[in-house]
């Protein structure tokens, strides 16, 4: 078992400093944000006009249903609808 | 962190519950592993700030997406770690740049198990008392001064250093126990 001086323990706690808190606010939000890419997806697997409106402009169709558009959601997106 | 408190749910139950579309078990994990993801991203791999959110933000989508496939609910760590460390060699290598793939891995293992014994002292602050958790986290973790922590806990700012002498010697005693 490793023992620990105070020092060394001061040492160890500052390696895990928080990440950034609207990094962690947007991967909490990553629920609901399925949700909001299965509504999106689910619409326009049934409306071409919508379809094609969404995909000429996939930050805009997020941004529309209240969803950051963050890369790794648009890039999300984008593969669903390919 | 790996837990966030006291009554801290252990990985597995908590996976469990995320599993059953529990958005506040959601909630909680990512908090639980935001910064070993981090960690990992900055300091073992050492990308870049663009770099390590596209990351962060991809390994909890994967996490998010295919904890139905985790065959034992308690690997949880192991298998975050994984993916972040696989996520990060991605990263590098889609940079264009030519990267020593081997000399990275290399080096951020031995950064990883830093990482590692970090997360395994954090888990005993859990057995402190809040007050404790939270000056040792702001200090050490978030790097505030005695005075920040002083105006934000509406303690004296004099008493701040002892404080933390205080809760150290407690952590080493849970630790040690």
């Amino acid at each position: 078992m490793t023992t620990y001086d105070e020092q060394r323990l001061g040492e160890v706690l500052r390696r895990l400093p928080p990440a950034p808190a609207g990094w962690v606010e947007a991967a909490k939000e990553l629920p609901r944000a399925r949700v909001e890419l299965d509504a999106i997806v689910e619409r326009a697997e049934r409306d071409a006009a919508f379809r094609a409106t969404v995909m000429g402009g996939l930050e805009d169709a997020l941004r529309a249903s209240g969803v950051e558009p963050r890369p790794v959601v648009v890039e999300h997106l984008r593969k669903r609808l390919a | 962190m790996a837990h966030t408190s006291a009554a801290a749910q252990p990985d597995g139950e908590l996976v469990a519950r995320c599993r059953a579309g529990d958005t506040e078990a959601w909630n909680e994990l990512v908090e639980r592993f935001s910064r070993y993801v981090f960690a990992i991203a900055t300091q073992a791999f050492r990308l870049a700030q663009h770099d390590a959110e596209d990351v962060f933000q991809d390994v909890f989508a994967k996490v998010y997406e295919r904890l139905g496939t985790l065959r034992s609910d308690d690997a949880i760590r192991p298998w975050i770690g994984q993916l972040t460390r696989n996520r990060c060699l991605d990263q590098l290598r889609a940079s264009g740049r030519v990267v020593p793939v081997a000399e990275i891995e290399e080096r951020a293992e031995e950064v990883i198990d830093s990482i590692d014994e970090a997360l395994a002292v954090r888990e005993g602050l859990e057995h402190l008392s809040p007050e404790c958790r939270e000056i040792l986290d702001r200090f050490f973790a978030r790097d505030e001064t005695y005075r920040t922590i002083g105006e934000s806990l509406s303690l004296p700012a004099g008493t701040i250093a002892s404080r933390i002498s205080r809760c150290l010697a407690r952590l080493r005693d849970e630790l040690a126990s």
